[in-house]
């Protein structure tokens, strides 16, 4: 899942080598949080949010397939 | 980005030296001329070599291709993709035995792809292009499917004057959904709500 949303993030920001994925999980769920360079921040949220809409549609049409956890990606600085 | 520093007795010879190496044409590339060398006298006395950066260029059809590629290979979907360019469009045909999955819920899936793959190709091309992506002609089934909801639910705001709804749709179903209204007698069509959560209202004229 990590590499799937390296894959999606990295080509559409300035800077790649920033982009951080961390993960939390606990009995429910798995939190993906992603992290990307303070520059590149709009580039991945969108205008109202619809880049990161995208990214999400993706991630989580893969997580229902691959993943029994409930699968959320936050977007953070 | 692919680049390279090569020296060779003459300009020429260097951008040569380069595209051999790089295994790229000449129209492929941005050449940068760093010196232009010196004969010298008879070849021999003051000779200094000729010296170029050669720089790939990215083609932003090809580089989306491959993020599609890559991205879907991610999900665990091997795809075949044909491309097709018309003025600024760039339709993306893929094929795979999962196509279900490529799609999802009405097309989410694939106007999800078709979004993130908009952004990678304007990143690298100097005009403004638009994707389409399609399989297994989903977009042309979705459009006779949307023109039957469109005229099913016309009917039934005319009967019970009434206006109603629809779920929220990306704007180029909305148009399909306006369009195929457009000529009715009995309703008006229009658009509420901020995107990506916009959605169409038909209601009674």
């Amino acid at each position: 899942m990590k590499s799937l949303i390296k894959t999606i993030v990295e080509p559409l920001v300035d800077f790649p080598e920033d982009v951080q994925i961390d993960v939390k999980e606990d009995e429910r769920r798995i939190i993906y949080k992603l992290a990307v360079n303070k520059e590149d921040v709009g580039k991945v949220i969108g205008k109202q949010g619809r880049v990161a809409k995208a990214i999400r549609t993706v991630v989580y049409a893969h997580a229902r397939t691959t993943e029994k956890k409930r699968v959320i990606l936050e977007i953070s600085e | 980005m692919k680049e390279l520093t090569a020296t060779g007795t003459t300009v020429d010879d260097a951008i040569n030296q380069a595209l051999q190496e790089l295994e790229v044409r000449k129209e492929d590339v941005d050449v940068r001329i760093i010196d232009e060398g010196k004969r010298g006298f008879l070849g021999i006395f003051g000779a200094r070599p000729a010296i170029v950066r050669v720089t790939v260029k990215i083609d932003p059809v090809e580089e989306t291709k491959k993020y599609l590629t890559k991205v879907c290979k991610e999900m665990g979907i091997d795809i075949k993709i044909d491309t097709s360019i018309e003025g600024r469009y760039v339709y993306y045909t893929l094929t795979s035995n999962q196509a279900g999955l490529l799609i999802g819920k009405r097309g989410q899936t694939l106007n999800a792809l078709q979004t993130l793959s908009q952004l990678v190709i304007n990143k690298y091309s100097d005009k403004h292009r638009i994707v389409r992506l399609d399989t297994e002609n989903y977009r042309k089934k979705r459009e006779e499917s949307l023109i039957r909801l469109a005229n099913r639910i016309a009917n039934r705001v005319a009967r019970e004057q009434k206006k109603y709804s629809l779920e929220p749709m990306p704007s180029f179903e909305r148009k399909i959904i306006h369009n195929a209204l457009a000529g009715h007698n009995k309703v008006t069509t229009y658009s509420e709500g901020s995107e990506p959560n916009r959605y169409i209202v038909i209601s009674p004229k």
